[in-house]
């Protein structure tokens, strides 16, 4: 792997940008591996990299049926915050965010991490007394977390607009430790980590089945570039979980959904954090490019279509106008959609699956783009162990059967 | 945005209508003698086909009233509508997944 460094950017720039190496390589399948991670986003490739970093794994493949990074990790508004409700959710989002502060160091590759501060603005009587449980509780797990009153958060964030509005502004509630990430550079450096210690990154490999043993072990896939062995298969495909997993007759507490994003032209730099709105359902935050990035809501209907209806987004952007007048001239560049697995909790599932050797990494819904070094990692460790970490212990599929959910969508009713 | 056909009063824009998630899942009629997984599966479990759905819609800014659709999830298209307590369509049947 070359190595990046000021030094290296200096002297390719003196030179034409020449001698550059392709950052991994392009690996065509081989007969068998020691392990096999189903789907190329963040996620997966962050699975791959820490199974050999952390456990010593050699032979690992990380097969992904279009382009690395082309699915939801490649499509949020990558909001990161760790100030979820529950005592299970706070361990497991802060042991991301912990691993986020210093991501671009451990795979030497500018994922941009931007601890800009993420706001989420209360507009009823309810909001306050719900963000305010959530400090309280945040505060108790030694998650950071603070109450603004509306003067607050205009200091912090002058463009918005409090009151003379439909649902003025009651105050927020502000991690300052939260922020943005550059999506893509998430993947790649993931990719180009794991590449270097061995993993081979097979693009264009659709998973059309699995094989399994006499034992009803997993034993291997079937893909559209033909069988590939391994005794331990780890899958995280986002969006198509319950199709993959359909294939060994299992089925997933999971519905996918398409949810949309937006980005306006490029302007100059203006917007110092992250705000988001539950209630009237809207999130903006500017790219390190200039661009204001919105996230809209969910279509009601499940789907696999990658795009979302014209009202869905058109609403988040009456919202975005109502807080942020200024931006009622601002011009919409693109907008698309990616297939989010929700389960009935809202919380994710990284577990062991009825099938021995097949593991699963899913259902984080609106909001996984924060977990990804998190959940690689203990997705990672389940499959080394064959067990899960103590964090990730409870989020397996049998909470659902066992009365254990862990309801993040009752304490927040949408989750980013 | 799509246009939904209400089999009661013909096509509508979708803000008319809530979904109602997949159809033909019928309430045990015993909870509790159901086991714990078979109650897990009727509160949790869907199919979230991708293909052709069978789905509930309620056309509540309309006539109020439930009906089932099949829609294929791979290009949201609606592949018919039909009143609740009938079966698909016999010649969508073998689609029904
Ligand atoms: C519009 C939008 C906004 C969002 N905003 C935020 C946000 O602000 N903050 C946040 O934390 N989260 C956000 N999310 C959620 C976040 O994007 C996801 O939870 C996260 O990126 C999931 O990462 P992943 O690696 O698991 O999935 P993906 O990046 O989707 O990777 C899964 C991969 O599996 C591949 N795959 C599927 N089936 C197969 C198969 N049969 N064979 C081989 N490969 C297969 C897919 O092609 C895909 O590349 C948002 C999502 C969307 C769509
Ligand atoms: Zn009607």
């Amino acid at each position: 792997m070359q190595r990046f460094s000021g030094l290296t950017l200096l002297r390719r720039g003196l030179s034409g940008q020449r001698g550059w190496q392709p950052q991994w390589r392009r690996a065509e399948p081989k007969p068998s591996y020691d392990a096999i991670i189903v789907g190329g986003g963040g996620h997966g490739l962050g699975a791959a990299y820490y199974l050999a970093k952390e456990h010593g794994l050699r032979r690992i493949a990380v097969v992904e049926k279009g382009w690395i990074g082309g699915g939801n990790t490649g499509r949020n508004t990558t909001i990161i915050r760790s100030n979820y409700l529950f005592d299970e959710s706070a361990a497991l989002y802060d042991h991301s965010v912990k691993l986020w502060e210093t991501l671009s160091q451990e795979l030497n590759y500018n994922v941009m991490f931007s601890q800009r501060g993420v706001m989420m603005l209360a507009h009823t009587v309810h909001d306050v007394q719900v963000s305010k449980r959530h400090i309280y509780a945040n505060r108790a797990n030694g998650v950071d977390n603070e109450w603004l009153s509306p003067d607050e958060a205009r200091r912090i964030c002058p463009l918005l607009k409090v009151d003379d509005i439909r649902f003025p502004v009651m105050g927020a509630a502000f991690q300052a430790r939260g922020g943005t990430a550059r999506h893509d550079a998430v993947a790649w450096g993931f990719a180009r980590a794991a590449d270097a210690l061995g993993v081979d990154i097979i693009e264009n490999c659709e998973v059309t089945g699995f094989l399994r043993d006499s034992n009803g072990a997993v034993a291997g896939i079937e893909t559209s570039r033909g069988v590939i062995r391994a005794p331990r298969i780890g899958v995280s495909a986002a969006g198509h979980t319950s199709v993959l997993l359909r294939m060994v007759d299992v089925r997933m507490p999971l519905e996918s959904y398409p949810l949309q994003a937006l980005v306006s032209e490029p302007v100059k730099p203006i917007f110092p954090c992250v705000v988001m709105s539950n209630t009237i359902h809207a999130y903006i935050s500017q790219s390190d490019k200039g661009e204001m990035v919105i996230g809209a809501g969910t279509d009601a209907y499940t789907s696999y279509t990658q795009r979302g209806g014209l009202h869905i987004s058109r609403h988040a952007l009456e919202a975005i106008c109502e807080l942020f007048p200024m931006f009622r001239r601002l011009r919409m560049m693109r907008a698309w959609g990616g297939i989010v697995d929700v389960t009935p909790d809202r919380s994710p599932i990284i577990a062991k699956t009825p099938v021995p050797g097949l593991y699963v990494n899913c259902g984080w819904g609106t909001g996984g783009f924060k977990a990804t070094p998190g959940a690689a990692n203990l997705l990672a460790w389940t499959i080394a162990h064959d067990d899960p970490h103590p964090i990730n212990a409870p989020f397996t599929i049998e909470r659902f059967r066992d009365g254990e959910l862990i309801d993040e969508a009752a304490a927040a009713a949408v989750a980013h | 945005m799509l246009l939904i056909n209400c089999p009661y009063c013909g096509e509508r824009p979708e803000p008319e209508f809530v979904y109602g998630g997949q159809a033909h899942i019928a309430r045990p009629t015993d909870p509790r003698a159901c086991s714990d997984q078979q109650w897990a599966d009727y509160l949790y479990l869907r199919d979230n086909v991708k293909g052709v759905h069978n789905e509930r819609w309620r056309h509540t800014h309309g006539c109020g009233r439930f009906f089932n659709a099949l829609r294929d999830t791979t290009t949201d298209r609606f592949l018919a509508t039909y009143e609740v307590g009938h079966e698909p369509p016999a010649t969508l049947k073998g689609a029904h997944s």
